[in-house]
């Protein structure tokens, strides 16, 4: 039964050398089984954040509101979508249908919460961001997508996702442009 | 040929070497008393930089600090950083994300010493009509003032010094006095410049300005990291331009613009890298560079990181 396929080919009649043959074959196989598991379990090792991989900015929180849990402790969760008493100033402009517990936590208000139920730190919120904008978070690993500051050939600073767009309402918003330079014939 | 004999009776100058001694004493002597002194002398007879030893740079950049001291009041480093070997210096610029606000071009005035009044500005930020012929630079406009940036019907494209491979301002250059350096970037001796603007003629881009007054700048504005063949304080009459901000990225740093950015539009890295972010996006994204069909070779790559 195991590796009909390697016989198939192979014929039969040989007799002794096949058996040689077999366990050459068998060897080969073998370190190609190995090399495949290994260099995937490599890939997926890189897929997660080893801690301190991407130097990030601060989570742009308004001042005084973090931790959540020094008011939502001890509050039991209403985890029924509804017009909310407090926090009013955030009007949800992101996904239709969209909600609080979509990304925010119920159960530990400090930490994000990704859609297979991990949690997330709100300074690893990039990982949240990526389950829907997944080539956007490659970019911006890779460093296409979004700022960076420090050096280019060392340490970097990247800036979170949510440092440019405000999660509650990500479209960027128009600002004023600084001053147009001086027309020579205004040069004095 | 003898000119010069000594002669049992002491020195015979024939008369040609004579009139040329005093043809330059008389030169001599047409210079403006003030300037007169020592380091005016050292400047005047400075060796080109590329032909001066570690020492003889060393001695030109404490002469300039001690110049700049003196005329601003405060401690101004010059630099001489030598280009880093195995690094060729490129730029990218994503135009699907410039949203024109100019923050780019102020912040290129305050790390680079420009002057501001009579104003330079290395970036110009141009603004053109969606859908239109917008590679024709004539139909752009620089001027552009409304209220609030980016505007629905136009886009952004900044354009700045290109530091072409191919850099047709160096081989107008008389003196000798810009050069490309062995990590890309065309760099101009302030020393050496004439000030004749042929370099300026001869760039496709517009990316070189020239001092036509004393550069007006406070010296609180000044910003004392500076570099010899970067943004040390200049003088009248001589031609400046984007340096890729020389004195921050041969010591590793990102360009002024690029971390000023507000929507990182700006990408800078090192094109012989293969792992870096400038070769990312050339590699992945549809990359145009300025007036290609003029041999130029930039190392300025212009692309649309997603669909306009």
């Amino acid at each position: 039964m195991r590796h009909i396929w390697l016989k198939g080919a192979e014929n039969l009649t040989r007799g002794d050398d096949m058996v040689e043959e077999n366990k050459a074959a068998w060897l080969l196989c073998f370190i190609a089984v190995l090399t495949v598991v290994f260099s995937s379990a490599r890939i997926h090792a890189e897929e997660q954040d080893t801690p301190g991989k991407f130097v990030v900015t601060p989570p742009p929180f308004s001042p005084g509101i973090f931790p959540c849990s020094q008011c939502h402790q001890g509050m039991p969760a209403n985890k029924k979508p509804r017009k909310l008493t407090f926090h009013e100033s955030i009007v949800l402009k992101h996904m239709p249908d969209g909600w609080c517990f979509d990304c925010h936590n119920p159960d530990n208000r400090d930490k994000l919460r990704l859609a297979n139920g991990k949690l997330v730190r709100f300074e690893e919120s990039y990982n949240l961001c990526g389950q829907c904008h997944g080539t956007i978070l490659r970019e911006w690993k890779a460093g296409l997508h979004g700022k960076r500051t420090g050096m280019w050939n060392g340490d970097k600073q990247y800036y979170l996702c949510v440092s440019c767009h405000w999660p509650h309402e990500p479209r960027f918003k128009q600002i004023k442009p600084l001053p147009p330079p001086v027309r020579p014939a205004d040069i004095k | 040929m003898r000119k010069i004999e000594k002669k049992k009776d002491g020195i015979h100058l024939d008369r040609r070497t004579f009139l040329k001694g005093a043809a330059l004493g008389l030169a001599g002597t047409a210079l403006p008393p003030n300037k007169a002194d020592a380091s005016f002398w050292e400047s005047f007879f400075q060796k080109h930089f590329r032909e001066m030893n570690d020492a003889e740079i060393k001695q030109v950049l404490s002469r300039l600090e001690r110049e700049y001291e003196e005329k601003y009041k405060k401690a101004i480093k010059v630099g001489s950083e030598k280009a880093m070997p195995g690094v060729l210096f490129g730029y990218g610029l994503d135009l699907s994300r410039c949203i024109g606000c100019r923050r780019c071009e102020y912040a290129c005035v305050d790390e680079n010493n420009q002057s501001t009044d009579p104003q330079i500005h290395w970036i110009q930020v141009l603004r053109f009509k969606k859908g239109e012929k917008w590679v024709d630079l004539e139909e752009s406009e620089k001027y552009y003032n409304p209220e609030l940036v980016p505007e629905k019907e136009y886009f952004y494209m900044p354009v700045q010094c290109q530091q072409c491979e191919n850099p047709p301002c160096v081989r107008a250059c008389p003196t000798q006095a810009t050069w490309k350096d062995p990590d890309g970037i065309v760099v101009i001796d302030y020393n050496w410049c004439i000030g004749c603007r042929y370099c300026m003629a001869a760039c496709p881009y517009g990316a070189r300005h020239f001092n036509w007054a004393e550069p007006g700048r406070k010296p609180e504005e000044i910003n004392p990291q500076t570099h010899y063949l970067g943004n040390r304080p200049r003088v009248k009459g001589v031609v400046e331009k984007c340096t890729f901000c020389i004195q921050r990225t041969r010591n590793g740093r990102y360009p002024a613009c690029v971390e000023a950015c507000p929507v990182g539009a700006r990408k800078f890295g090192n094109l012989l890298d293969p792992n870096s972010e400038i070769r990312y996006a050339i590699e992945h994204k549809r990359v145009f560079r300025l007036k290609e069909g003029l041999n130029t070779n930039p190392k300025f790559y212009y692309f649309f990181a997603y669909g306009v």
